[in-house]
């Protein structure tokens, strides 16, 4: 692709080698170590699931009863196998027995090294093989009943009951929806354990659950085949428990799934060292899943200034991209953020907006690149709203962005209600047909405003990023430079669940998922 | 103006483009199959909520066998203007320096305010609206005021976090942020701040401030908050509200 905005390739190359040099230097540091939920989600990849009599889920029973036992260094892996060659049981009644008292998994005697690692690599590879089969069976869907048109159109359902999202979310296909959110409760990002079942009375969405992903999955096909578009679904892989909820989606065949590298830092005040290891394992399982991440940049802008702290987003798309690389995961699941939030009453905004969208359009050719609507400015006059909206749909299609969060002319006010939806739909389906090919017609003038937007906002991310290569990524947050917010390597939640691996750690599902289907 | 008939405040109805004409559009979802008798429900309904002449201008198939309309009605209810009283923060409003000032003259010392987005919220926008350095839209947040020491301890801190970070930074005022309202899951988040402080026996030593898009005043005192910020509020409406409570409460 030519460039429009005439950009320095030699810039656009720098500003991503030095990203690269810093997702290497956290690189070290994340193989260093493991984490709580790490550990969890390998239990539930080898087949552990379910709650014990006080909803506590069996992941965390095993994993804390291995903690206790401090063998978590070793990683579960080893401890349920182990116990699989002890007991001839499998990895769930190994965990129902260790949940009755029945087993105290470190202290059962240590088998012969080969076999635990055959009854591993067995049991890891069934489960392999399950993903394997979603992401074809997402393949012959799109294969066979196709696909809308990009960018996708992307909607929220959120009532707090997932029986009463399947009609929202239906509803919204019908009306031409793409992809369907299913928003989270409130706070599930800070529960150290995923809860179990399906969610009828949440606050604000309803909890990221297994089975809440298998009620919205099949309700989805359902819609998808009669209708004749494949919807994807999209759920939230952040907080405390990133990759159990990648686990979990890439085992109910999600399409979609939020998992930004530091967002859960910024803004959950997750600790960062936990946040960097768990964001690598729920990377590796969405690439292998073929599930397309969206990472969070539009967050800075609800905090920071849209068109001071642009440069910023640029930054922080590069070096999430580089950390998606590092997981295996090809450009064309990485959707990287981006927002249409710059103050509305500014004197050519839109102009800057257009050099902004047209900016990541051109850095990251191939990534399907989510791009997210107006909320801070959105005052609760709903008309001025859907305009607001509107204008945000024209730079979408003009710009060729991948995955179009559709803004509410509601947003503000409340959760999306039935029709609010479908004015949204109709109006992205409107411009993105009225106006498709204008980005294929209408280049910039060379030299103005747009052009050099694009090119000073470019600039000023590579230097950031150079700073940031020099300080480390660990500094950088700890110095308030991302959405200026400031977090300590040792402040915030979950750093208590960060552990160092000794030599013999283990995860068979590193070595099976990483860098796609072998 | 001749031949304009003039408003009677004692009577007042929605205006149109005729005074009197009572005309109000709105529009809503019935959960009934798209067609004639879905519309002939919706102008049923809109008659029995006070309108004559309900008019369904637009109605949709939302695929879901429910139904979208657009509609006008003329309202017949009237309401007198002349004897409504609504309980506001009653004060006259100081910029940035005239805060800046009063601290100076008045107070002698730094003010501090710790501020927080509560319970589950996770929506800063607010707060952060208020006091973040670079506030909103134009009106710099209370990190910038000179005197303030404002102290944002971001989203999602529970109540019993947020009290004693402002005994630790020996608080003036509170201020606690609610956006989402889902199933009035703020009332409850409030009213427990309001009585655990009580119950440490701090409610008085502290000025409670609460704020967010569906917060009114009225509710917020009603709640046992000091006063309550709604939608358009900015830092200096707040910083004038705690200042002058400080004074006048004789907290300095």
């Amino acid at each position: 692709m030519e460039s429009k905005l005439n950009l320095n390739q030699g810039l656009i190359d720098s500003a991503r080698s030095a990203a690269k040099n810093i997702a290497e230097n956290v690189q070290q540091f994340i193989d260093k170590n493991t984490t709580v939920t790490v550990e969890r989600t390998v239990a539930r990849l080898m087949g552990v699931d379910g709650v014990d009599e006080i909803d506590k889920p069996l992941p965390n029973v095993l994993v804390d009863n291995i903690k206790e036992g401090g063998g978590l260094s070793r990683g579960v892996a080893f401890w349920i196998g182990n116990a699989m060659v002890n007991t001839g049981l499998t990895p769930q009644e190994i965990a129902e027995k260790v949940s009755a008292g029945e087993i105290d998994i470190t202290k059962l005697p240590i088998a012969d090294e080969k076999k635990i690692m055959d009854a591993v690599y067995e049991t890891a590879k069934m489960m392999v093989e399950r993903i394997k089969n979603n992401r074809a069976k997402r393949e012959d869907y799109l294969n066979t009943i196709g696909e809308g048109q990009k960018p996708y159109l992307y909607v929220i359902v959120a009532t707090g009951n997932i029986y009463e999202d399947v009609l929202q979310a239906q509803a919204a296909a019908r009306q031409g929806a793409d992809v369907i959110a299913v928003i989270r409760t409130t706070a599930q990002s800070l529960l150290d354990y995923v809860p179990y079942g399906p969610t009828t009375e949440g606050f604000g969405g309803t909890f990221a659950t297994q089975e809440n992903f298998r009620i919205m999955r099949r309700a989805l096909d359902e819609v998808g085949e009669e209708i004749g578009r494949y919807i994807r679904l999209c759920n939230y892989c952040s907080g405390l428990c990133m990759p159990e909820i990648a686990a979990m989606g890439a085992m109910e065949r999600l399409d979609v799934m939020l998992n930004d590298a530091l967002y859960g830092i910024l803004f959950r005040d997750i600790n960062m060292q936990r946040t960097l290891v768990d964001q690598y394992f729920s990377r590796i399982i969405n690439g292998f899943a073929g599930i397309i991440i969206n990472t969070g940049e539009d967050n800075y802008l609800t905090t920071a200034d849209a068109v001071e702290e642009a440069h910023t987003v640029l930054a922080s798309q590069l070096i999430n991209e580089q950390f998606a690389l590092k997981a295996g995961i090809p450009e064309e699941q990485m959707g990287l953020g981006h927002a249409f939030e710059m103050n509305p009453t500014l004197e050519n905004g839109f102009l800057y907006e257009l050099a902004q969208a047209q900016m990541a359009r051109e850095i990251f050719p191939k990534a399907p690149l989510k791009y997210m609507p107006p909320t801070k400015f959105m005052t609760g006059n709903i008309f001025r709203g859907h305009l607001q909206d509107a204008m945000f749909n024209f730079i979408s299609i003009w710009t060729h962005q991948g995955i179009q969060l559709l803004g509410m002319p509601t947003e503000a006010i409340h959760t999306p209600h039935l029709q609010d939806r479908m004015l949204s739909i109709e109006n992205a389906q409107y411009i993105f047909n009225n106006a498709k090919n204008i980005g294929d017609e209408v280049e910039f003038k060379k030299d103005g405003m747009i052009q050099k937007r694009a090119q000073e906002v470019l600039a000023k991310a590579e230097s950031l990023l150079k700073d940031i290569e020099t300080e480390g990524i660990f500094d950088t947050i700890e110095k308030g430079k991302f959405g200026g917010v400031k977090r300590s390597f040792t402040g915030g939640k979950g750093l208590a669940g960060v552990v160092e691996k000794d030599e013999k750690y283990f995860n068979p599902f590193i070595d099976l998922m990483l860098g796609g289907v072998k | 103006m001749e031949g304009i008939q003039k408003v009677d405040l004692t009577n007042v109805k929605p205006y149109g483009d005729t005074l009197n004409d009572g005309m109000v559009q709105m529009s809503f979802t019935l959960p009934v199959p798209y067609g004639d008798e879905a519309s002939e429900a919706a102008k049923q309904l809109v008659s029995k909520m006070g309108f004559d002449e309900p008019a369904v201008v637009y109605s949709k198939d939302l695929g879901v066998g429910y139904t979208y309309f657009v509609m006008y009605g003329k309202c017949t209810h009237t309401v007198d203007y002349t004897t409504i009283e609504v309980p506001k923060v009653d004060i006259e409003f100081m910029d940035r320096h005239q805060v800046e000032d009063y601290i100076k003259e008045n107070i002698k010392r730094d003010v501090v305010i710790v501020g927080a987005c509560t319970g589950t919220d996770a929506h800063t926008v607010g707060i952060d609206a208020i006091m973040n350095m670079k506030g909103f839209d134009g009106n710099y947040g209370l990190e910038r005021y000179n005197g303030i020491e404002a102290i944002n301890l971001g989203s999602q801190v529970p109540n019993e976090e947020l009290i004693a970070k402002a005994i630790e930074f020996k608080a003036d005022a509170i201020l606690v942020s609610q956006v989402v309202t889902q199933k009035d899951v703020h009332i409850a988040n409030l009213t427990q701040l309001v009585e655990m402080m009580e119950a440490e026996g701090l409610r008085d030593k502290m000025i409670l401030v609460c704020g967010g898009p569906r917060i009114s005043h009225e509710l917020a005192q009603e709640l046992g908050y000091d006063a309550g910020f709604g939608s358009g509020s900015f830092a200096n409406h707040v910083a004038t509200f705690v200042v002058k409570q400080i004074v006048e409460r004789n907290l300095i």
